[in-house]
């Protein structure tokens, strides 16, 4: 089979008549499925970096017992809002940053399926999330935690508006989210190259198309339960308000409901871009193509039937506790299969330790953690022993950073190359990474320990108890480590766009389409795509001519 | 890719009627859907939205036959039976404010609104939908087959009907069955 010519548009592209030259305004107006991806990449960077700063200065007020550095109402609004912008405005802008930009140039495909609908979604969200930030600007900010439980979010106990703000700025979000979910899915399904079958698509999309189902199924009951929050602050609704005959479980079932799919949502893209880490710089192909890809979409199905271990200290019974218990349980099993499929695609590879191939393998030992103490609180008496101590902290920020932020810099150190056409020198990589690793577990580790001590979480100062004062000044040294070793990435990735060395269209050797291209890909991103006939069509083409020498 | 649209737009209404059954049947069926709820006037709307549905049908049946004429007129007349259900929805709403049942008055009030007037949105934004389909048709951008937008917004239509015969069950028929 010769290669496949790819037909040229029969319209022009919309965004090119602004030429390259003007600068901001080509950015804003542009709907090229890489620059969107970029612009989603440096609007998870901005608000990192604000939800960054929120979490230093509640660990300064923490680092001492007894300490009044923040107080209480500051303490709360800026742990709400740590968790809100962490979860909705870093993450899950980094997740479909990485989907939009990678997701077409992996299946050969020139642009995403709707362009105009790509470009609104990544300006309502941004939008979204400028606007829960306004709300320090008009009577103080959300303080309810970022699961805002009910009736603490209600008007009679929490009478500013940050609430409002949470609520709408998360529906903005959620409309962005879904919608490109929705884009991401008919890309996948109606634009691949026309000989790539589905059984052909590298995990990463597998991943994607898994988790933007997932998004589809999971942001109603969100969307639902935040427009009756809305009515229950504004209309003076009854849907949570227990004076009223309301029910609070109603909120913890809606928002769980969405919250557990939440979490993998923001994790099944990082296991797809740990697959493709894993295979080139083991340069062997990924073992388990199939397993990794049934057990993501297992993951995906099970997450609808997990959500009440959430909810196991609200006293819904031995039964439903024993059977959420169970079912979460199965989770560790889809997830082992994972761990072993990477583990097996190392095994007997020959390895490469780049600065992503060292996330991915960081990620291996901080995700088990956090998988570990996640298994713990799937039994009942364990979590209610734990539920709302620093245990529930240190877990949360295992899985979020051990897990979805390590695949992410995985991906982006991986990535860095083709998106920005210049590499960076591994050796200040791997700087960031020890300093970034050492920083995290410092910071989160000892809050295992704390929290079998019996600290709870959200609550602004401690009393002088014997480790206590130790452990959090250890943890808030650890936090600082990391503060500084994001800056020090900042500078990285900043330095090496304008000065690093070029990089070459395939530095790492790699096996999918996108690294065909030229670094950064033109506009139009492929003339021809060769024949494909398994997920790794760069590297068949590459061993089929190894005896011949036309290379396009 | 209305599919999908229209499959994340069900699972929101499924939590709304759920919310709304989780707070009727709490405990045993509220007694106000029977007390306030007319089923015969509601009902009849009801027939006009189903019966929009229809005529949608035999517009889409006449756009693939390429009868322009019988396309505009069917698309005229599910307009109008939707404006209709609209007018109904809007009647109801006024009868039941002079009962003094409004979104905060009780339970009741507030997931029967909520889940009713979330179906009304849905209704008012296919009419939107609808009238830039026909604008269209008469601005003859369906003078040649192959157009899929009067099949997409067709789909969406059909789904906020379906809505309506859930939401009509379980707000206004069950209440009759469950009486005691």
């Amino acid at each position: 089979m010769g290669p496949v010519r790819l037909p040229r548009p029969q319209s022009e592209l919309p965004n090119l008549n602004v030429s390259n030259d003007q600068g901001l305004l080509q950015w804003i107006s542009t709907v090229d499925h890489k620059q969107i991806g970029v612009m989603y990449l440096l609007f998870s960077v901005l608000f990192l970096c604000i939800g960054g700063l929120a979490a230093l200065l509640f660990r300064i007020q923490l680092a001492l017992p007894n300490n009044n550095f923040l107080g209480p109402e500051m303490f709360n609004q800026l742990f709400t809002m740590h968790g809100t912008t962490m979860i909705f405005f870093v993450l899950t802008p980094a997740i479909l940053g990485f989907s939009v930009y990678f997701t077409p140039l992996m299946i050969g495909a020139n642009e995403m399926a709707f362009p105009r609908l790509n470009a609104f979604s990544l300006w309502i969200a941004f939008f979204g999330a400028l606007l829960l930030y306004f709300s320090f600007l008009n009577g103080g900010a959300p303080d309810g935690g970022w699961f805002n439980y009910a009736p603490l979010n209600e008007k009679q106990y929490a009478s500013g508006n940050g609430i409002d703000y949470y609520c709408i700025g998360l529906l903005l979000g959620g409309i962005g989210t879904t919608s490109t979910a929705i884009n991401l899915i008919v890309t996948i399904l109606k634009c691949r190259a026309k000989t790539m079958d589905m059984r052909h698509l590298p995990v990463f999309v597998w991943m994607v198309l898994v988790n933007s189902f997932l998004i589809l199924a999971a942001f109603p009951a969100i969307n639902a339960a935040l427009c009756m929050l809305l009515l229950d602050r504004q209309l003076q609704a009854h849907f949570f308000d227990p004076s009223m005959g309301g029910s609070p479980l109603l909120w913890q079932h809606l928002f769980w409901l969405f919250g557990h799919p939440e979490v993998y949502i923001l994790i099944l893209p990082s296991f797809g871009i740990l697959s493709e880490v894993f295979q080139v710089f083991s340069r062997k192909p990924i073992f388990g193509y199939k397993l990794l890809v049934g057990s993501g979409i297992v993951i995906a199905l099970l997450a609808f039937g997990v959500w009440m271990h959430h909810m196991f200290a609200a006293g819904l019974g031995i039964t439903i506790n024993g059977f959420f218990s169970a079912s979460s349980l199965l989770i560790g099993v889809a997830t082992g299969v994972k761990i072993f499929s990477w583990i097996a695609t190392m095994w007997g590879g020959s390895l490469r330790f780049t600065t992503a191939m060292m996330f991915a393998c960081a990620f291996l030992v901080e995700f088990t953690i956090g998988g570990l103490s996640g298994i713990s609180f799937a039994i009942v008496p364990i979590d209610w022993q734990l539920t709302d101590t620093y245990y529930v902290v240190a877990h949360i920020h295992y899985v979020f950073i051990g897990g979805s932020l390590f695949g992410l810099l995985a991906g982006l150190f991986y990535w860095f190359p083709k998106m920005s056409g210049r590499m960076i020198p591994e050796r200040n990589g791997k700087i960031f990474f020890w300093l970034f690793v050492i920083g995290f577990n410092m910071t989160f580790l000892v809050q295992h320990a704390l929290g079998a001590m019996g600290m709870s979480r959200r609550v602004y100062t401690y009393p002088d108890i014997p480790g206590y004062g130790t452990l959090n000044f250890i943890s808030t040294c650890g936090a600082f480590i990391m503060g500084m070793s994001v800056l020090y990435l900042l500078y990285l990735l900043m330095k090496n766009k304008r000065h690093g060395k070029e990089a070459p269209g395939d530095p790492w050797d790699a096996y999918t389409l996108e690294w065909m291209t030229t670094s950064p890909p033109a506009l139009k991103n492929f003339g021809a795509l060769p024949p494909v006939f398994s997920e790794r069509p760069f590297r068949d083409l590459k061993t089929e001519r190894l005896g011949k020498k036309n290379i396009n | 890719m209305i599919k999908l649209v229209v499959g994340t737009e069900a699972l929101f209404f499924v939590v709304l009627i759920f919310g709304y059954v989780y707070f009727a049947f709490n405990p045993g069926y509220s007694p106000q859907a029977l007390r306030l709820l007319n089923i015969r006037s509601t009902g009849m709307f009801s027939l006009f939205l189903f019966s929009s549905s229809f005529t949608y049908w035999r517009a889409e049946v006449n756009f693939d036959k390429g009868k322009l004429f019988r396309l505009k007129v069917w698309l005229t007349i599910t307009i109008l039976l939707g404006c209709l259900f609209l007018f109904g929805q809007g009647r109801e709403y006024f009868n039941l404010f002079r009962e003094n049942l409004i979104v905060s008055s009780n339970l009741f009030g507030t997931s029967f609104f909520t889940l009713t007037g979330f179906h009304g949105l849905h209704v008012f934004i296919g009419l939107i939908m609808l009238s830039i389909v026909l604008l269209l048709a008469f601005l003859g951008d369906f003078d040649r087959p192959g157009s899929s937008v009067i099949g997409t917004v067709g789909i969406y239509w059909h789904f906020v009907d379906i809505v309506w015969f859930f939401v009509f069950s379980m707000v206004y028929v069950l209440p009759h069955f469950l009486k005691q």
